[in-house]
């Protein structure tokens, strides 16, 4: 049984990143400023030669990244996630995925759950950013279990760059220990034929709850988790619409351009059926403490069930 | 190749530039040609590589930041047998691995970097040169920057980079020709005291002529000497050098000539007489 135990995302991701460099001698970590924040610092504190901090630089942190990769290393990048998929994209864009360079981006500090500081730092575009990039491979962990797995996977996978989305808050343990990643894949947590509920990052935690709300109501919700978003699992996407003929998407980012858009994009080839979007629409972040923003902006499991009753009822 | 050759082998390699800008109706031959004097002293009495194993881990690696100057890489490259001379006449054609802009994914010989947006080639030669560091190689990196490049704030994010870093296995060479496309680089965004710039970022500078073959080799040797701190040479170029109707003129950033002009060209650049 998932724990639900509040955990760190990125102190997962540090002492797997660590882990893995006592492995494997390619593998280096690169920051600007943000080691601590980001937890590679660990990794930097065990192997200082491999450790690599650029300052607040970050278009030159990614070309450095790109030049590592190319020449026989296996860089994780990690800063935050506005400064990872906003400031350098051209770099990332020109230097990284066209030339098929096999950087980890880990970018942490995503979504509106960085909490206080504000707007500037609550990055909602980094999926949609990302996912446009031919190449570019783009996962977004849904708890601290996966995002270990996810880490240890980063640090096998050559075969082109990939951006993974981790966060500031502790996010509630939903998968098991023996939870094994399969990239490419989503996977169904709960199974359910009335509506399907898809998420990705925290947003999987809350279609959870939401799915219990439901249930009490006599609703089967599926929940899936759409860890990977790119290559989007097609596949399973499809097979879900075609099992329950509705479709919520939850994410903590804008609505257009991320996971929604990307499901909708599947669904209206595949299967269409009516999808709803729920996630920022259209807005900015703001400061606030990181579960007040996720109520305020209404990411919230009354909401999703909420708008689950309110599409079952053909609204 | 002994010094006094290099003079015939940069007038030929310049006739090729001509060549393939001609027949591609397309192409940047003022920067191209003014680099060509430094980029012969470079590639054929300093850069330790291997035409016959491109891959070789221990070559030096050269960066083509301004990526558009290509034609006098591709030119080089096919000289020293990287690849076929006739692949050169396919340049920017559809399909053709000689790309407008040299890119890793043609999977042509010899290249090392998809350069051509400017202020990027900087960043990923110092991270080409801190490989080196960590993998346990001991080779060089040399990174061409353009005016252009000089302009974008990412180059200095790397020079200071390089600089903290203590990157001595770097080596950046500065095409300053003083030229961009709007105009001359004092009228569009003055680059102001150039040398001076990339001292303050804590780099070893040698300001050079551009066209002088024995400052240039001196250059080159001092640059791999020098421990401690990045280099960068300085080579103060002509754009368009070596065909009379494009020296100096911004203009000739890019284009074709047409047929006269592709023929003055060649006449200006003709083998010179025994």
């Amino acid at each position: 049984m998932p724990s639900l135990e509040m955990r760190s995302l990125r102190e997962a991701y540090g002492r797997a990143l660590a882990e893995c460099g006592a492995q494997d001698p390619r593998i280096v970590a690169l920051t600007a400023d943000l080691g601590d924040s980001t937890r590679v610092a660990e990794f930097g504190r065990r192997f200082p030669d491999r450790y690599f901090n650029f300052g607040v630089a970050e278009a030159n942190l990614m070309g450095v990244a790109a030049g590592m990769a190319m020449n026989g290393l296996k860089p994780f990048v990690s800063t935050f996630a506005v400064f990872a998929a906003g400031k350098p994209w051209e770099q990332i864009r020109q230097t990284i995925a066209y030339q098929r360079a096999p950087v980890r981006i880990v970018a942490t500090h995503a979504g509106l759950t960085v909490g206080e500081d504000g707007a500037s730092h609550q990055m909602l575009e980094d999926i949609n950013n990302m996912r446009v990039l031919p190449g570019m491979a783009v996962v977004v962990p849904a708890d601290a279990v996966e995002a270990d797995r996810v880490t240890r996977w980063a640090a096998s996978y050559d075969e082109g760059p990939v951006y993974v989305r981790l966060s500031r808050a502790n996010f509630p343990t939903i998968l098991d220990e023996d939870y094994r990643f399969t990239f490419g894949r989503a996977r169904v947590l709960r199974d359910g034929g009335d509506i399907t509920l898809m998420a990705c990052g925290l947003m999987v935690s809350v279609c959870l709850q939401a799915a219990d709300l439901l249930a009490a109501d006599g609703i089967a919700a599926q929940v899936v988790n759409v860890s990977t978003i790119k290559p989007i699992d097609r596949e399973t996407i499809a097979g879900c619409a075609a099992r329950t003929g509705r479709v919520i998407t939850v994410e903590e980012h804008q609505i257009c351009g991320g996971l929604g858009s990307a499901v909708c994009e599947v669904l209206a080839e595949t299967c269409p059926v009516p999808v709803r979007r729920i996630g920022v629409d259209d807005q900015w972040g703001q400061s606030g403490e990181a579960m007040a923003l996720v109520a305020h902006y209404r990411l919230t499991p009354e909401r999703v069930a909420a708008e689950a009753r309110s599409l079952l009822a053909g609204g | 190749m002994d010094l006094d050759q290099l003079p015939a082998k940069a007038r030929q390699l310049r006739r090729d530039i001509i060549e393939m800008v001609y027949r591609a109706r397309s192409g940047h031959p003022g920067g191209a040609l003014g680099m060509a004097d430094f980029m012969t002293v470079l590639w054929y009495r300093h850069l330790r590589h291997d035409p016959a194993n491109p891959r070789w881990e221990d070559r030096d690696r050269f960066i083509l930041s301004n990526g558009h100057t290509c034609p006098i890489l591709y030119a080089i490259l096919a000289d020293r047998g990287y690849f076929d001379r006739e692949l050169l006449w396919t340049f920017r054609r559809l399909g053709s691995p000689v790309q407008g802009h040299p890119s890793v994914r043609s999977d042509l010989p010899g290249i090392e970097y998809s350069g051509g947006s400017l202020g990027n080639g900087l960043s990923y030669a110092l991270g080409t040169a801190l490989a080196a560091r960590v993998t346990g190689r001991n080779y060089r990196v040399y990174c061409s920057v353009s005016d252009g490049d000089c302009q974008e704030g990412q180059t200095w994010e790397a020079a200071m980079a390089a600089a903290h870093h203590a990157v001595d296995n770097l080596t950046a060479v500065v095409d300053y020709n003083r030229c961009q496309i709007d105009g001359p680089s004092d009228q569009v965004m003055s680059l102001g005291d150039l040398p001076a710039k990339w001292r303050a970022f804590g780099w070893h500078v040698l300001d050079v002529d551009g066209h002088d073959y024995q400052a240039l080799d001196e250059a080159f040797r001092a640059a791999a000497a020098h421990r401690g701190a990045p280099s960068v040479i300085v080579a103060r170029t002509v754009i368009g050098k070596g065909v009379s109707y494009m020296e100096g003129d911004y203009r000739w950033h890019h284009g074709f000539p047409d047929e006269e002009r592709y023929r003055q060209a060649l006449a200006e650049l003709a083998e010179a007489p025994a």
